[in-house]
Formats: structure tokens, C-alpha cells, sequence
């Protein structure tokens, strides 16, 4: 690939995923309309699609304010911390065969580590904010982070054993016959639950519950640097919905009516709506629930299914 | 878990429920009597104001939106001088209405009242009272109240006797 | 002391009280009507029921009224028991079956106690369905409104307005179930306490008349304790402020000065701060726009202040602070009082009578106790009046302790003790220029010059130690009635002498002091009691500083002097002549004032102050003690500030200091007491504006204050934010602690159930006690123990003289106040100026009463209605003093009159 193209894959990735992003303002209140019985906004412009643009110019105007309290610096570098890390998590992903923006052949631990940066910027947001309940939101952000930071990537590794690759593409190769949610279904639950932990949407969004903490790291934040956490979380679910594609719904694969790219658009909007779905049906659990949940469940059961896993592996290679 | 399972499909079913939502300012809202909307000051079936000035409406004021003087006419009459609700505050409870001892302040089915102007929600009771006795009609205090303002003479009232002779040692 | 069951809880109770007082001191509630603290009980209403029990096996009881019940020891009562509750609910229902449903139109609504008693047995239902009784209501004058049909028959209004008060024209009419509480006729109330009908009443029977020019409800009112700026007394007050106005005046508690009672020009004189009168601009003058703002005002004081000789006027009216910056400002040596000679002179005495320390000056509340009272020349029903009802109640007790020493009735028990005690009376000797309401009450009664009753009070003083000489060519009555006195007051404990200034004469109060010290020996206790004209006048007195005259003088030798006034009206004390030529002398003439007056027009700069209502001050009363007054509400007019902010202000001008910071109360005081040794320990009247309780202010404003959204939002929607006092532990809002404050900052009495005013049980330590924590105020004057040393200066006896007239001053109680007479019904009580002649002096004059009688005096000539009188001594010629517009005389000079 030339350099040239290489700059097109990297400014197509980041103009899909942004505008994904901005629209999934207008596709989350949508959906949760429907399923509350509602319409949604439908009056700007053609079935209200303008909300999104009218929900981003009302951010970029919206008066840009510094607490005098606050850690000044810190404060404004937080919300840019979350949007970086999951756009440069969006590089290891295979769209197609070919359009991807880095092939590494650790693309699997890259995302992880990119991921796991993330609670930078809720650890530092509600730090700077200078408030308590900022500041507690940020505490639980960080121990809810850590807790299903470990599984998430233990239950991955089901994937890594039956691949033989950390590599995303290969792992999507590696599909060809049988998408992995078959062999790893117990992965792929796993994998799923602390995604929505990890983008901290509800039922796991402890670190800013409205009603306990009036929106926790984020309390401070207004205009456009609350647009930066507001649009981290889209994209966040954006790209743990197409991470489940990949590694579990077989990414790009699927009949050749359609090309591989909206194969793998289909299949993560599908994975959107799941979360959105979540959100509209699921009450948010007690954080100590949270935790123990996550230490005393799912570590054990990721680590049973790793050994098992490893066990069938090692029978089957036999 | 099943039953979150459940919960998910049966909120998914909703998908395809009726809409509840009523489409305003397009369709209009069937409004029922005792809804509480815009505030009003009604008056007696004699024509006079109800209000007397008592300040039980704004005691109750959870928002403590409601102000006034009371004053008095030539016969003893209460009145408010000013009445003054700050629409801008005022979060429609009703609270003023129970309180109310004459059935003066009475909220009506009107909801319409946006302004673009905060200013403009601070409603006097020029802007209040309103020539109708509203939901409670034929009710006027003053022929209930002991004391004479001008609409009953002592003793005329309802369940009154005629004013006691203090010359007189009779029972 | 007894210990006593209340439902089968033990406590230890104080003895000789009823079960009612009992109950209420520890904090049980129990509802009550005709009962109350400082008149006893009769067991009217029978609301108080409780159930007795014989001994702990008793488990049936009799219902008894508790106010009617001592305390015994081993007593079991139930208060709870439900036949007691029935029988308390039931009383209740009958007495509502006539109150008419007037809740919403009456004043009283809000801080009724019929209302709390109501709710607290149960009530709260109609049964009864046939018709109500009705009565007419009456006009009682300016001040009271009368509202016949919400009468619940608790008879206290009578035992208050006749008993206790001494009023004659307010009775009780008709009988069975058509009494009828009122006049004989519709008239004016007579009686000079007539005000507290509105407290006394449980209801809104009786109710404030000038609150309803402008009704607001007491849970709507800001409040703050304040001090009555009317006379010296300093009864303590509590002032309600709505809408920027001063709205009403009720009694605050204070078992040591006021206990629970105003006088009607402390009640109702308030109107001052709302008049039209007010300066509320900073005002320079001789310039095209003589109203300036304060930068102006700022930048063209230091022309006047600095460069030149500062003297200050200080005042009697205005507070220590005030006259203390101004002190500050001017220069101890600079600073006179604003006062004549005579008025200095005698002031000074008196604080150096009670400076020595020497003899003890009582309180209201041991004048209250005191077994003989001698009244000295001192018109105390106008001047004082308080005072007089404080000598009555001594009058009325130690009648019914005689009766006590007979008959063991308790003190309590009011109807037995009247009974018992009918017609007789405790020993007091009236003496005044002119007859007095007191004189009815009064074993001895003496009328006449102020020089004659000094000879009578030298008499007695000689009676009742040989030492003293005696008054030589005495009269015959004089020598009886110095017997008589000097008797009753051996045979006393406690007696109180009292004397004042109004009458001009130095010689009185040498006289009473003697008396006093002549009675002083191991067993007996004499108070000697003082009363001054203003409510700062002891504050001012205790500075030392010298008299208008001396200040004349300066003027006069000084071409170059700017004169600051504070809060003073020369002309109203001054001859009119003298304060025109200090004004012409003056090169300048800085007035600070509230109202605008004869003095304010000529000020060539003009600033505004607080009245005690819009700012914070200490007032020293006729006993010495220092009282804070609290700012009840902060004026629109940001230059409405105290005076001694502005002086404070012109201070840092004139000494070019420069320190940014304002000052509070507590460090002037702090300053004063630095300065002048005499106010030792006034800095610690009240706790500090840092005060807090659990980092919490005091609210001025009641839980259920309403309108905060709407009361200026016809000006702007946004509410101003919450105004901040940094002088007080006050705040001006409802946030802050609401529990039991300290005594000297209670707002207002309320507590959970008890909105009337009644709630004032829960802030004492017993009922008719000392407030919790100690009644506010500190004496300035200690006793020192020093043995007194007699004055022993007779004055001859007074001769009238041949076509000159000894001219005497008469103050009304309603009409004399600089500042009541802005109350509308106040003015409408005032009476018309006129002279006084006796019958035989109007003859010889060839007059009758109606006649215009001119007075020549400080050479100028005044015209009065002339009226006649038989009790007045012949030679003497009494104007009314201090009416508004009238100029000041000098009083105790002879005169010309003419026809």
C-alpha cells in the first residue's frame, strides 16, 4: 500500500467512526423511544436525524467552563485521554480484507492496552474536578476498570488458543468455518459483560450513576470537553461492538451478496443495538454487587473456561 | 440472569407497541378540570374579589413563589393590594389552591403560558384574577365570616344569631 | 424541693408553684387560657385539666384544673391520661362552637393561641350545627381593634387592663353566655397599656391596629431583637420588618426589665422608620443639585473635616457605638452632649451618684418586689411609664404578701389573694407636680413644686436618721407627711425610692439619695431607681462630656469650627436662640440623622443613618445596663448605615489613616471600654458578630417565611442574592440554627406548636422566670460597698413671686416623643399644647380655662389654651414639653405671662 492510501484508510476510519459516533446520539434516543413506548426526537430536519447536528453545535457553544477549583491542566487533557485511546484502539481493527490502518501481529494486546487507558482519563477528569462526587466516581471508575480489565483479557485468550494469533486479521481468517461465539460461547459472554463494564455504559455505568453521583467524573465538565466524554462512550461501544464482531462474529466473513465492509458495519450495529437494548431494559447494579460480581464470578469462569479451553485445545491437537 | 434475558426481549417487543406519544403542538392535549395549570384568582358570586389577604396560599408555597400585601377597604373588607406569583418558580403543586380558605386561588387547565422573556412570568393580579368563580361557584367567605366587611351585617351570616343585646340580662 | 409524678415520670419541682407553671417549666405541653404567668390563676377556662391521683395505687384519678393545684410533694398527676385529654378536647369544642371562621381576616391568625390550643387538644371538627352567637364590635381609638365575636370568655383581658394595669374603662358587660368585653361606650382605651390587650387576648379579640395598616402575618415578618428607643427604660423588643417597613413591635421577654409588657408608645411608636420624613440621600448644600451620592460625599469631607477644629454634638438617642465614634472622631475634648446645662448637670449627677456605687439601683423587676416605693417628683406614668405599671404591681403584691403572712394562699392563686386583700394596698407616696393616675394607688399623695418635694424627701431623709438637719420652717403637712413616710419605709425590706430628671431639680435627687442612704442598714435593702428622658441618655451621661453650652462658647472663639451632630434635635432641647447663633458661628455643620428635622435644615452636609431598626447599636438604660439593639432588616438606601459607620468613615478622612476594613459593634464597644474605664464590661453585652452555633447563624426570618421568589420579582425575576450581616450572628434569611439561641439573640418566640407568642414558656428557665442562659443585658454600675456620704443641701421653700410664673414642664406620655409622633394613632392621642394655672393664678390673671395665655420666656413670646387646675400650686406655670414643632424652653426659670 502506498502512503498515500494508507492516509485515506486513516482519514475514512476516523470520519466513519466520528460520524458513527455523532449518530448514535440520534440512534440511542431513537431506540430507546421505541422501546419506551415514545417516538423520539423526530423534529429536526427529516425523522430528526438534524438532532445530531443541532446536540453538536448546542456543545460547541455551549459556554466552555473551567470550576476556579479545578486542576486547570489536567482537567482539560482528561476528556481528550478517553477519545484518543479508543480511536487508536480502532487501528488494529480489520474492516475488510486490506482496510485496516496497522496489521500488528500483537493487535489483540494493543487494544487492550489502549482500552485499559481509558481509565485515565475518568481517574484523572474526576481528580481534577476537584469535587466528591467526581472524585468518587473516579475511585469506583478505576476499581470497576481493574476488576474486569482482567478477565476481559483472559477471556480472550479462548480466541488467541484457537487462532494461534494475536492478530486480528488472522483471527478473523481463523473464522472461516465457524465463528468463534460457537467454540467460546462462555469468551464471548464474558467478553461482552466487561465491554459494557469497560465503556462503562449502564447497567455498569457506576462511575457517573445520575442518581447517586449527579454524573460523577464528569460532574464538572460542560461544552465541548463534556462532548469528548459524551463522544468517547459512543465510541467506545462503537468499538467494543465491532472488537465482538471480530473476534467472535466472524468480522468481515459472510455471504458474498454484500462486500465483506458492510458485513462487518451489519454485524456491529447489531452488537449497537444490543447495547442500547441493555440500556433501555436493565436496572444498574449496587457497585459492591459490581465487583463482586466480577471478582467472584466471572474471574473464576473465565479461568474455567481458559482451562478448558486449553484442555480441549491440547486434546484436539493430539 | 433469565429474567434479564426476559426483560430484555419483552422491552425489544416494544418495538412494535403503539406510540404513546401525543404529537403537540399539532394534536392538542384533552385537558381535565382539576389539572393544575395556570394559576387564577376567581371572584365571589357577588362580583367581589375572594382573596382576603390571608397569606395561606404563600405560606404554603413550597417555592415560596407567591407574594402579597393584604389591605382593607372602608368596610373592613380584606383585599390583596398586590398579588404576585413568579411564574418562573412556581412548580404547579397545587399546594396553594388546598390551602386557600376562600376559594380564590384556583389552578386552571392551561399549561400554555411560555414566554421568551423570564420577566414576563411574573404574573400581578391584574394578570391573575379573573371575573369567574371558577371550579367552586356560589361560595363567598364573607357570609360564612363572623366579622362584618361590608357584604353581611353581624348576626345576618349564615348560621349566625342576631347580635347579642349586652343591656339585657334575659337568657 | 417536692418531688412530683407526671405520668408515673418522677420530678423534682420547685415548691409553691401550681401544677400549670410546673408542667409548661418542663416543657410539657399543656394547653391553657385564662391562666397566665405574670397575673396567676383563676381557673376560668378549665382547659388546664389534668388527672390527680390519691397515691400510686390509685388508678381512677379526678380531673383538676392544674392551674389550680400546688405542688405537693409525692403529688401524682397524669397529663396523657385519656379521660384529661377527653375532658381538655371537649372544653375546647364548646368554646369553638361560637368562634366565628374568621382565621383568614384575623390578625391575630399565625400567632393565635386559641389556634395552637386547638390543634394541640385534637380538635378539628365542626359537631355543633346550630348558630353562632354574635356580638357588636366597639371602637376603641387608634391603637386596638376590636372583634367582639372571636371572644373565648377567658377574662384575661379584664384582670390585665383592670387589675393588673390599673385601667378603668374596659370591663366586663352582661351576664351568662352574652358577656361582653369592652367599654361602657365606644372610646378611645384610657389606659397607657391598652397594647398589650393584642398579647394578653388569646385571640384576636383585641388586635394591633397599626399592624393592620400593614397586616402581615408573624411568620412573614423578619425579625430581630431590638431595644425601645422611647424612653430609658429600654424595655427589649422585638421589631418585624416586610417589604423595607417596620410592620410591628411586640414585647420580647426579659424577666429583669420588661417582663412581659410594653407601654403603647413603645408598641405602637415605631412608625418613625417607615415616615416620609426620612432622609434617606446624602445631601450637600448650597449647590445646584444638593443630593449627592456617597463617592461625592467622600471626596468633599475632607475639605470640612480636615485642616479645621472638629467638635461633636453627641446624643442621647443615638447609641454608645455612635457616640463613641464621635468621640473618635472629634476628640474627648471636643465632645459635648447636645444637652443644656441643667440637663448635664443632673444627668452627671445621677451617673455619679450611681458610678459610687454606693446604693443599689433596682431593676423593674425588683421594683416589681418591693415592699414601699416613694416616687419623688418624677411623673413616671408619662415618662416612664413601664415603670409605673412595674410600682403598681409592688402596690398590688405586697398587698396580697400581707395576706399571705394571714391566710396561707399561695402567690399563684390571683382570685383568692384579690379577695382576701380587697381594697388594701402596699405603701406608696406619690409626689409630682400635678395629680397622677398612680396617685390612686398611692397611700401619700403630695403635689407641688419640685423644691418643696425635695424639702419633703430632706424631711424624711432627717426622720430617718437624726443625723441629717431637719428642714427648718417646714409646714405642717409637711412634717405629717414625712412622718407618715418615713414609718412605712423603716417597716420596709425592699423599698425602692424613685426620682428623675423631668422636673429639673437637682435638689430631688440629692434628696432622694439621701433617703435611700439614711434607710441602708443590714436588714434593709433600699433601691434607688432614676429616669431619664432618652434611651441613650445614661450612655451619654457616663461619657462626662460637657453641655451645649460650653460648645457655644467654643463656637463663639473659634471662627473656625466644624460641628458634627449626631442624631440630635438641638432645638427640641436647646432655646431656639442659642442653637441659631451656634449655627451662624459654625463654619460648618455636619448633621447625621434619621429624620429630617429643624436641625437637619441646617446642616450643610446632610447624611443619612439607620434608625435602631436598620442598624445595630447598644443602648445603656436608666440602671445602667447595656442592651443590645439588633438590626432587624437592611435598608434599600445602601448610605442607611449606622451613624457610627459614617463616623468611623470621617475618622479615617480626617486622621488620614487608611485601613479598608469596616468596623462592627463589638469593636467599638471593645474601644469604648478601653478608653473610658466607667463602661467596663460592656464589650461583652452580647456574644460576638463571630458567634456561631454549629457554624450556623441565627435565621431572623421564620421556617415559613414566604415570598422569597416573588417579592421583588416585579423588579427582577432573579432573586438578589441573600443580604449578609457581618455585624451580627443574625443572618437575614430562614437558613440557620433553629434550636434555642442565646438570650440576647432571640428573633422571636416560637417553638413546635406554639406560635403565639405563649411559646416564651419554652425559652425560660421556669415559667415567669430568667431566660435560658440569663436575661440579655450587663450592668454597668456595681455595687462597691463604700459607705454613701449624705448631701444633706436644703433648698428653701418655694415662694411665688409677684407677676412671674415658675415655668414647669409637663411630658405626655403620647405627644412628647420625638420619634412616636410619627405614629399615626400616637399624633391622633396627642394632646394640643397648652399651659396649666392654677384656679386661683388663672383669676388673678382675670382667665378661664380655653383662654389664649401668652408665655414670655428666652425672649420670645408664646401663646397656649390655657387650662386650670385645682391640684396644681399656685406661682407655677406648666407648658407641655417636647410636642413636635414646639421649641425647646427653659424650663425652671421664672417667666412673664400674659392674657
Amino acid at each position: 500500500m502506498t502512503v498515500m492510501q494508507h492516509i485515506w484508510i486513516v482519514l475514512g476510519v476516523l470520519f466513519v467512526f466520528l460520524n458513527i459516533a455523532a449518530g448514535l446520539i440520534w440512534v440511542e434516543r431513537r431506540l430507546l423511544a421505541m422501546w419506551q413506548d415514545r417516538l423520539g426526537p423526530n423534529r429536526a430536519g427529516p425523522l430528526g436525524l438534524m438532532i445530531v447536528l443541532a446536540d453538536t453545535l448546542k456543545l460547541f457553544f455551549k459556554e466552555d467552563w473551567i470550576p476556579p477549583f479545578a486542576d486547570k491542566w489536567v482537567f482539560i487533557f482528561a476528556p481528550a485521554i478517553v477519545v484518543a485511546s479508543v480511536l487508536m484502539s480502532f487501528v488494529i481493527i480489520p474492516f475488510a480484507p486490506g482496510i485496516l490502518v496497522a496489521d500488528l501481529n500483537v493487535g489483540l494486546l494493543f487494544f487492550l492496552a489502549m482500552s485499559s487507558l481509558g481509565v485515565y482519563s475518568i481517574v484523572l477528569g474526576g481528580w481534577a474536578s476537584n469535587n466528591k462526587y467526581s472524585l468518587l466516581g473516579a475511585l469506583r471508575g478505576a476499581s470497576q476498570m481493574i476488576a474486569y480489565e482482567v478477565f476481559m483479557g483472559l477471556s480472550l485468550m479462548g480466541v488467541v488458543m484457537l487462532s494461534r494469533s494475536f492478530n486480528l486479521a488472522e483471527i478473523v481468517a481463523a473464522q472461516e468455518k465457524v465463528w468463534f461465539v460457537f467454540l467460546q460461547p462462555v469468551g464471548f459472554v464474558i467478553f461482552f459483560i466487561a465491554g459494557l463494564a469497560e465503556t462503562h455504559r449502564l447497567p455498569f455505568d457506576i462511575p457517573e450513576s445520575e442518581s447517586e453521583l449527579i454524573a460523577g467524573f464528569h460532574a464538572e465538565y460542560s461544552g465541548m470537553k463534556f462532548g469528548m466524554f459524551f463522544i468517547g462512550e459512543y465510541l467506545g461501544i462503537t468499538l467494543i461492538s465491532a472488537m465482538t464482531v471480530t473476534l467472535f462474529f466472524g468480522g468481515w466473513l459472510g455471504p458474498a451478496f454484500l462486500p465483506p465492509v458492510v458485513w462487518f458495519f451489519l454485524k456491529t450495529f447489531v452488537f449497537i443495538g444490543l447495547f442500547i437494548l441493555l440500556r433501555a431494559s436493565l436496572p444498574r447494579p449496587r457497585y459492591d454487587q459490581l465487583l463482586e460480581y466480577g471478582w467472584k464470578l466471572l474471574l473464576p469462569l473465565v479461568l474455567v473456561n481458559l482451562l478448558v479451553t486449553g484442555a480441549i485445545a491440547l486434546w484436539m491437537k493430539h | 440472569m433469565i429474567s434479564h434475558l426476559r426483560t430484555m426481549w419483552l422491552v425489544f417487543l416494544h418495538l412494535f407497541h403503539k406510540r404513546e406519544t401525543i404529537q403537540y403542538p399539532e394534536e392538542k392535549v384533552a385537558m381535565r378540570p382539576r389539572w393544575r395549570g395556570r394559576i387564577v384568582l376567581t371572584k365571589d358570586p357577588d362580583g367581589g374579589e375572594r382573596c382576603v389577604g390571608c397569606y395561606l396560599c404563600a405560606a404554603a408555597c413550597p417555592v415560596d413563589c407567591i407574594a402579597l400585601q393584604a389591605a382593607e377597604d372602608e368596610n373592613g373588607r380584606r383585599y390583596p393590594e398586590f398579588f404576585r406569583i413568579n411564574f418562573s418558580r412556581c412548580i404547579f403543586c397545587g399546594y396553594c389552591e388546598e390551602a386557600c380558605p376562600t376559594y380564590a386561588i384556583q389552578l386552571t387547565p392551561d399549561f400554555e403560558m411560555a414566554e421568551y422573556r423570564r420577566q414576563d412570568l411574573v404574573y400581578e393580579k391584574e394578570d391573575l384574577l379573573i371575573d369567574s368563580q371558577g371550579k367552586y361557584p356560589g361560595y363567598n367567605f364573607y357570609k360564612m365570616a363572623g366579622l362584618s366587611a361590608g357584604v353581611k351585617e353581624k348576626g345576618k351570616g349564615e348560621n349566625e344569631e342576631a347580635p347579642v343585646d349586652i343591656k339585657s340580662l334575659l337568657p | 424541693m417536692p418531688r412530683i409524678y407526671i405520668d408515673n415520670m418522677p420530678f423534682e419541682v420547685k415548691a409553691g408553684k401550681n401544677l400549670l407553671e410546673v408542667c409548661l417549666s418542663l416543657g410539657i405541653d399543656l394547653p391553657y387560657f385564662c391562666w397566665h404567668p405574670a397575673m396567676g390563676s383563676i381557673g376560668a377556662c378549665r382547659q388546664c385539666a389534668v388527672k390527680v391521683y390519691k397515691d400510686a395505687e390509685d388508678t381512677k384519678g379526678r380531673i383538676m384544673m392544674s392551674c389550680m393545684e400546688s405542688v405537693k410533694d409525692d403529688l401524682r398527676i397524669s397529663v396523657c391520661d385519656p379521660g384529661a385529654k377527653a375532658f381538655r378536647a371537649q372544653v375546647i369544642e364548646w368554646l369553638m362552637t361560637n368562634h366565628p371562621h374568621d382565621c383568614p381576616v384575623c390578625d391575630e391568625g399565625g400567632s393565635c393561641h386559641l389556634q395552637d390550643v386547638t390543634v394541640m387538644t385534637g380538635h378539628d371538627y365542626r359537631r355543633y350545627e346550630f348558630k353562632k352567637r354574635t356580638y357588636t364590635n366597639q371602637y376603641l381609638g387608634p391603637l386596638i381593634n376590636h372583634e367582639m365575636n372571636r371572644c373565648i370568655q377567658c377574662y384575661r383581658c379584664v384582670r390585665f387592663y383592670r387589675d393588673y394595669a390599673g385601667g378603668k374603662d374596659l370591663n366586663v358587660f352582661s351576664a351568662h353566655n352574652h358577656v361582653y368585653f369592652g367599654r361602657e361606650k365606644d372610646g378611645v382605651l384610657q389606659s397607657p397599656f391598652s397594647g398589650n390587650l393584642a398579647e394578653v387576648c388569646p385571640t384576636g379579640v383585641f388586635t394591633d391596629k397599626t399592624l393592620k395598616e400593614h397586616y402581615t402575618r408573624k411568620w412573614d415578618l423578619t425579625n430581630a431583637p431590638a431595644i425601645c428607643q422611647h424612653c430609658s427604660l429600654g424595655c427589649n423588643i422585638i421589631a418585624g420588618e416586610r417589604y423595607g417597613q417596620l410592620r410591628s413591635i411586640v414585647n420580647r421577654y426579659n424577666s429583669e426589665v420588661n417582663g412581659y409588657f410594653l407601654c403603647d408608645k413603645g408598641r405602637f411608636g415605631y412608625e418613625f422608620v417607615n415616615s416620609e420624613n426620612r432622609i434617606t440621600q446624602t445631601l450637600i448644600r448650597h449647590r445646584a443639585a444638593e443630593a449627592v451620592d456617597e463617592q461625592t460625599l467622600m471626596n468633599h469631607l475632607p475639605h470640612i473635616l480636615t485642616g479645621h477644629t472638629v467638635i461633636g454634638i453627641g446624643s442621647p438617642r443615638a447609641s454608645i457605638e455612635s457616640n463613641y465614634a464621635l468621640m473618635e472622631l472629634a476628640g474627648k475634648e471636643c465632645f459635648y452632649q447636645g444637652l443644656p446645662d441643667n440637663q448635664v448637670f443632673l444627668e452627671q449627677k445621677i451617673a455619679d451618684i450611681l458610678s459610687a456605687g454606693t446604693i443599689h439601683t433596682p431593676s423593674l423587676k425588683e421594683i416589681e418586689q418591693a415592699d414601699a416605693v416613694l416616687v419623688l417628683g418624677e411623673d413616671i406614668w408619662n415618662t416612664a411609664p413601664i415603670m409605673a405599671l412595674a410600682v403598681r404591681q409592688s402596690v398590688m403584691r405586697t398587698a396580697a404578701a400581707h395576706v399571705q403572712e394571714q391566710v396561707p394562699v399561695p402567690g399563684w392563686h390571683d382570685a383568692a389573694l384579690k379577695e382576701l386583700a380587697q381594697e388594701s394596698k402596699g405603701f406608696l407616696a406619690n409626689m409630682s407636680i400635678l395629680s397622677s393616675p398612680l396617685d390612686e394607688i398611692a397611700a401619700v399623695q403630695v403635689h407641688g413644686t419640685p423644691d418643696d418635694m425635695a424639702r419633703l424627701g430632706f424631711q424624711i431623709a432627717h426622720l430617718l436618721n437624726n443625723t441629717l438637719p431637719a428642714v427648718d420652717n417646714a409646714a405642717d403637712t409637711l412634717l405629717h407627711n414625712a412622718t407618715m413616710i418615713s414609718q412605712q419605709l423603716l417597716l420596709a425590706r425592699h423599698p425602692v425610692i424613685i426620682t428623675g430628671t423631668s422636673s429639673g431639680s437637682e435638689a430631688l435627687i440629692r434628696a432622694a439619695y439621701d433617703i435611700a442612704a439614711a434607710l441602708q442598714n443590714e436588714e434593709r435593702h433600699p433601691g434607688l431607681a432614676f429616669v431619664l428622658p432618652d434611651c441613650n441618655s445614661m450612655g451619654l451621661a457616663m461619657t462626662g462630656a460637657s453641655s451645649f453650652e460650653k460648645a457655644l462658647a467654643i463656637v463663639q472663639k473659634n471662627p473656625d469650627v466644624t460641628a458634627v451632630i449626631l442624631e440630635n434635635d438641638l432645638y427640641r432641647n436647646i432655646p431656639a436662640d442659642l442653637v441659631d447663633t451656634f449655627f451662624s458661628k459654625c463654619r460648618q455643620v455636619v448633621v447625621l440623622d434619621t429624620l429630617h428635622n429643624r436641625t437637619t435644615e441646617k446642616a450643610d452636609v446632610l447624611i443619612p443613618v439607620a434608625t435602631f431598626a436598620e442598624g445595630d447599636g447598644t443602648f445603656i438604660n436608666n440602671e445602667g445596663r447595656a442592651q443590645r439593639s439588633y438590626q432587624v432588616f437592611m435598608s434599600p438606601d445602601k448610605v442607611l448605615k449606622e451613624a457610627f459607620k459614617w463616623l468611623f468613615e470621617m475618622k479615617v478622612i480626617r486622621r488620614a489613616i487608611s485601613n479598608g476594613h469596616d468596623v462592627h459593634p463589638d469593636e467599638m464597644l471593645a474601644g469604648l471600654e478601653r478608653a473610658y474605664p466607667q463602661f467596663k464590661g460592656i464589650a461583652d453585652v452580647v456574644p460576638s458578630h463571630a458567634f456561631r452555633i454549629h457554624g450556623s447563624r441565627i435565621p431572623r426570618e421564620s421556617q415559613r417565611y414566604s415570598g422569597r421568589t416573588a417579592m421583588q420579582a416585579n423588579k427582577a425575576v432573579s432573586e438578589p442574592k441573600p443580604l449578609q450581616d457581618d455585624d451580627s450572628p443574625l443572618s437575614f434569611t430562614m437558613e440557620g440554627y433553629r434550636g434555642m439561641p442565646p438570650a440576647p439573640l432571640i428573633p422571636y418566640f416560637w417553638a413546635p406548636g406554639w406560635n403565639s407568642g405563649q411559646a416564651v414558656n419554652k425559652y425560660q428557665q421556669e415559667t415567669g422566670g430568667a431566660l435560658k442562659g440569663g436575661d440579655p443585658g450587663i450592668r454597668l454600675f456595681r455595687e462597691t460597698g463604700a459607705i454613701p456620704a449624705y448631701f444633706q443641701d436644703i433648698p428653701d421653700a418655694f415662694s411665688p413671686r409677684q407677676g412671674k410664673w415658675f415655668l414647669l414642664p409637663q411630658y405626655q406620655l403620647f405627644g412628647s416623643g420625638e420619634l412616636s409622633i410619627y405614629t399615626k394613632g400616637i399624633a391622633a392621642l396627642s394632646p394640643e399644647p397648652r399651659a396649666i394655672l392654677s384656679a386661683r393664678d388663672a383669676a388673678s390673671l382675670n382667665m378661664a380655662t380655653g383662654d389664649l395665655l401668652s408665655v414670655q420666656t428666652d425672649n420670645r413670646t408664646y401663646q397656649f389654651p390655657l387650662e386650670t387646675r385645682d391640684d396644681l400650686q399656685d406661682g407655677i406655670v406648666i407648658l407641655t414639653a417636647g410636642l413636635k414643632g414646639m421649641d425647646a424652653l427653659s424650663w425652671g426659670t421664672w417667666v412673664n405671662l400674659f392674657k
